[in-house]
């Protein structure tokens, strides 16, 4: 019986490191990788409690944050290769025009 | 010790190694690689929690589709690795130390604020996992069937959007 | 129109006609007399002018029938505040109606004799388009004097009396843009704010008279008025006649007020025989008149009003000697008769006043008019002559046109006249009109005769009474009017041997036409009233149908039989008077470019007659010039230096200026305000300076800002 703690914590952790990872590397594509672990994170989260409460909307909460990722991902990326073919770089630090 | 408390701490040490090694992998296919196998540890985490649904949607959407995706397009760019850059330099301690102080913060928050009554239940004979999957279905296609239409919807537009992003002009100008 | 109870019979209803119908009269002309011609404008006017006179003739009849009484015809309320109430309501009497007919009777002759006289004035000086206008305002005048002579109250009087002088001031200025002689010149306009100025001094005197009065009784109206004069004290009687009396100077030209008169000939020569020798300037007398009541309260006024009648009489006669211009000596003579009427009212005899004021009226403007006539024959002879000389058109012209008028009119004249300017008032130009222009001459002579005072024309019968009375009375006053008679014979016998006899000393004089019957039939008419207008009092028991006809509105009148000894007297002395002037002026005609006869013997004495004593420069010298010059000072010193330059450009203005300028610009606003806001902008610019940093547009840093937030939320809720 592993109490709901632990996974409460290690999804804190994984959430953490993916913020980090937001914050520290340049790469648009690694950025976007820290994005995803933060919703997995999250997901973690989710179940979790979903599990402690029996109820499986928290399971089906999952499933929309999963496919949104899905369809996120694919925007996404497609975003990123429209930058690289203008700047012929993916290094965010690069994209700042909105500087004041 | 019960086998499942030392099976979850396995799994936490491998899932936060990755997580690490994913940050902290100079070429990106190997932060790739990292987060591949970080999924699968929470895919695994899912089926510990009662969740075998979830634990393969994770698996097939995340592991194989969007890691596959990334994958991709790392390798079409040809873009693995970046020069270094000498800009923010105060930015990696202060990030660092702020993401520690948020998994502190969350973590005090969740384990004392939010706590739960009760434990997680264990996989095994307790859970019928057809029986679970049946739940899942019937709460999935009644309670939510409009946010499951909808969502299906937004996958749709996502589609489009992307066709309309990448797609070029006839006569080589992007629109 | 209200009829008042009191109108039981007769035409008395009609009395407000007595100014309307003029006003009619005007109205017409002003609005369709530009379509009429010169003779429907002028038989509009005459009309308007005899219905007066119709309306003043039933008026009398009327009054005849009731015995004298008089009558009061309330007409409108006019103005009623508190105590005070005037209203515009006709009085007839016998003295309102007496005058009424004499002005209304010659002011009627005069509008036909205008006609014709107007009809050539305006072509000789060559603006026919005023001939309307001088009937319009002969017509306001003949209104006005009837308000005058109608009025109940001394404030209807008064608007009379001022409506008047309006009339007067318009008419003397009537070629306001030219003098006498038609050259360009302000000399007319300056004769007509004379004539108004002076006038106005009396007015000041009329209406100091008239606030003493309602200062005492509370009223204007005569009745009342003369009802409460025996209750108040004397020396508020003697202020208010006095106070009249220099209304009466102003208006009646006395001294010392006269000066007005002569100038005024510079008017049209009807209206000077219309408003300044028959009607107008006779309003005073006819004031002192209807005051009557209050002068015989006050016998040291009645003095001082005999003595001023007395000196002018005699002051102006021996001025008229003097004279050249054959209308100054009748204005002076003018002056001179006024002299006797207003001694004569001085006097008490107020009778003879009146009587005297009726012949003059009938004598003076027949000897006005035929001075009209007298200058429009010379005009024409003029125009005949230098027509036959052949260069009279570009003359006439040149001469009569208008020029715009300058300052420098004076200049002007000397330069484009190379002879001298015709002056066809000059007696200096006649003699010899007697052939020339028989009518004239013999309308003339009647008219010397009745003002010379020979039997048995009218003056004598006037002049007469008057002197009686005077030696009855106040023998100072005698003597003074009886040399100023023998003066008046002489002048007008001077007059008339310059004027008819000897041989014409200019060629106008020589080709002078006669005039035509629509000039010389109202002088027939003037003619056979100053012959025959002495039997309106003849000094015989059973005679005196102006006395009783006046004693119903004057009381005391006493009627005095002939005196053999003043008529003697005064006949001798003006026979003599004739007889020496044919003997300096008949018996050796003036030739052309003589000096007068008497200058040699008189000496400074003809020399000051001829300039009049020199009574204008002396009030140039003690009134007008120090006034111009305290003016002068006022203007310049006072109001411009002191006032504008000083005290509002360099107090008001400049310490404004320093206010706004140092005070306010320099400090309040520019180190004040304008510093605070720019300092706010300055502050906003660095300030935005300093934070466009933080937008270094590095997405990840905005991460970390969120970040941050997120960290700091989180530990709020530990901490909270």
């Amino acid at each position: 019986m592993i109490p709901v703690e632990y996974y409460i914590i290690l999804s804190a952790i994984l959430f953490a490191i993916g913020v980090a990872g937001v914050l520290i590397r340049r790469n648009a594509l690694i950025i976007f990788m820290s994005i995803e672990l933060m919703l997995n994170a999250a997901n973690l989260a989710i179940v979790a409690f979903s599990s402690v409460f029996n109820s499986f909307s928290g399971q089906v909460f999952v499933f929309f944050v999963i496919a949104v990722a899905a369809a996120e991902v694919a925007v996404g990326l497609a975003l990123i290769v429209e930058i690289f073919k203008t700047k012929h770089s993916i290094d965010v630090d690069q994209m700042s025009s909105l500087k004041g | 010790m019960t086998i499942n408390l030392i099976l979850f701490l396995v799994l936490a040490v491998i899932a936060v190694a990755t997580a690490l090694g994913m940050l902290t992998s100079r070429n990106a296919i190997y932060s790739a690689l990292f987060l591949v196998l970080n999924f699968v540890t929470v895919a695994v985490f899912y089926l510990l929690l009662g969740a075998p649904f979830i634990a393969m949607a994770q698996i097939t959407v995340y592991a194989g589709a969007i890691m596959v995706l990334f994958l991709f397009v790392i390798m079409l760019l040809g873009a693995e690795r970046l020069p270094d850059s000498r800009v923010l330099p105060w930015q990696k301690p202060l990030a660092i130390t702020l993401a520690v102080v948020l998994a502190l913060e969350s973590a005090y928050l969740l384990w004392t604020k939010a706590r739960p009554a009760g434990n997680v239940l264990p996989p095994g004979d307790e859970i019928n996992t057809v029986e679970t999957l049946r739940a899942l279905g019937m709460t999935l296609f009644n309670d939510y069937l409009l946010p499951f239409e909808v969502t299906s919807v937004l996958l749709l537009v996502a589609m489009i959007g992307v066709i309309v992003l990448v797609r070029r002009e006839k006569g080589g100008q992007k629109s | 129109m209200q009829l008042s109870e009191t109108v039981h019979t007769g035409f008395f209803f009609l009395a407000p006609w007595l100014v309307f119908a003029p006003v009619i009269g005007l109205l017409i002309n002003i609005i369709f007399g530009g379509r009429f011609s010169e003779k429907a404008i002028g038989t509009v006017a005459s009309l308007a002018s005899g219905a007066s006179f119709v309306v003043s003739v039933l008026l009398a009849w009327s009054l005849a029938a009731g015995h004298g009484a008089a009558v009061t015809v309330p007409f409108l309320e006019w103005i009623h505040i508190g105590s005070l109430e005037l209203d515009w309501a006709f009085r007839v009497d016998s003295l309102s109606t007496t005058m009424m007919l004499v002005v209304s009777g010659v002011g009627t002759l005069i509008h036909i004799y205008a006609i014709g006289y107007m009809h050539e004035d305006v072509r000789f000086k060559q603006d026919p388009g005023r001939f309307r206008r001088f009937f319009v305002f002969l017509n306001l005048f003949i209104a006005m004097m009837m308000i005058l002579v109608s009025g109940d109250s001394y404030l209807m009087l008064f608007v009379g009396w001022e409506g008047v002088g309006l009339c007067s001031f318009l008419l003397i200025g009537f070629w306001y843009e030219m003098d006498t002689l038609g050259r360009p010149s302000w000399a007319n306009s300056n004769a007509a704010v004379k004539a108004f100025v002076t006038n106005r001094v009396g007015d000041f005197g009329f209406l100091l008279a008239a606030f003493t009065m309602f200062w005492a009784f509370g009223s204007f109206q005569f009745d009342e008025v003369f009802e409460a004069a025996h209750a108040v004290a004397p020396g508020v009687i003697v202020a208010i006649t006095l106070f009249m009396l220099i209304g009466v100077a102003g208006k009646s030209a006395q001294i010392p007020l006269y000066v007005w008169l002569p100038d005024a000939m510079a008017g049209p020569t009807p209206v000077s025989a219309l408003i300044h020798a028959a009607t107008m300037v006779t309003a005073g007398v006819y004031l002192v008149t209807r005051s009557a009541e209050l002068y015989m309260l006050v016998p040291q006024a009645q003095y001082i009003v005999a003595m001023t009648g007395a000196i002018t009489a005699l002051f102006a006669a021996t001025i008229a000697v003097g004279q050249y211009d054959i209308k100054k000596v009748l204005a002076y003579s003018t002056i001179s008769q006024l002299g006797f009427m207003v001694a004569a009212v001085g006097m008490g005899a107020f009778v003879a006043g009146m009587f005297h004021l009726v012949t003059h009226a009938f004598f003076k403007a027949l000897l006005f008019l035929s001075a009209g006539s007298v200058i429009l024959g010379l005009e024409r002879g003029h125009h005949h002559a230098e027509r036959a000389h052949g260069h009279g058109d570009e003359h006439g012209k040149g001469k009569k046109g208008k020029h715009a008028l300058s300052k420098a009119a004076g200049k002007k004249s000397e330069s484009h006249d190379e002879h001298e300017v015709f002056d066809p008032g000059d007696m200096r130009n006649m003699g010899g009109l007697r052939k020339t222009m028989p009518i004239t001459f013999w309308l003339y002579m009647i008219g010397t005769l009745a003002l010379a005072g020979i039997v048995p024309f009218a003056g004598f019968w006037s002049k007469d009474e008057i002197l009686l009375d005077a030696k009855l009375h106040y023998p100072t006053v005698y003597v003074l009017l009886s040399i100023a008679a023998f003066f008046t014979a002489f002048y007008m016998g001077r007059q008339i041997w310059m004027v008819f006899f000897g041989e014409p000393r200019h060629e106008a004089a020589a080709h002078a036409e006669e005039s035509k019957p629509i000039i010389t039939v109202p002088l027939m008419v003037l003619a056979a009233l100053s012959l025959l207008g002495g039997a309106l009092n003849l000094p015989f028991e059973g005679f005196h149908q102006l006395g009783h006809w006046l004693e119903y509105t004057l009381k005391e009148v006493e009627a005095l039989p002939l005196n053999l000894q003043v008529a003697g007297i005064s006949t001798l002395l003006a026979l003599f008077a004739i007889f020496l002037s044919w003997l300096i002026y008949g018996r050796n005609p003036l030739r052309a470019g003589q000096p007068d006869p008497l200058k040699k013997p008189l000496g400074f004495i003809f020399t000051g007659m001829e300039n009049k004593w020199f009574v204008d420069e002396g009030y140039f010298a003690v009134i007008i010039n120090p006034f111009k010059k305290l003016s002068q000072f006022l203007a310049d010193v006072i109001d411009w230096r002191f006032w504008h330059d000083w005290f509002h450009e360099t107090v008001i203005a400049g310490t404004y200026n320093w206010l706004s300028n140092t005070a306010l610009n320099v400090y309040a606003d520019q180190k004040g305000i304008d510093a605070f806001a720019n300092w706010l902008g300055t502050a906003t610019q660095s300030l935005s300076g300093a934070l466009r940093k933080v937008q270094n547009g590095f997405v990840r840093s905005y991460a970390l800002s969120v970040l941050l937030g997120v960290v700091l939320i989180l530990g709020y809720l530990i901490v909270k």
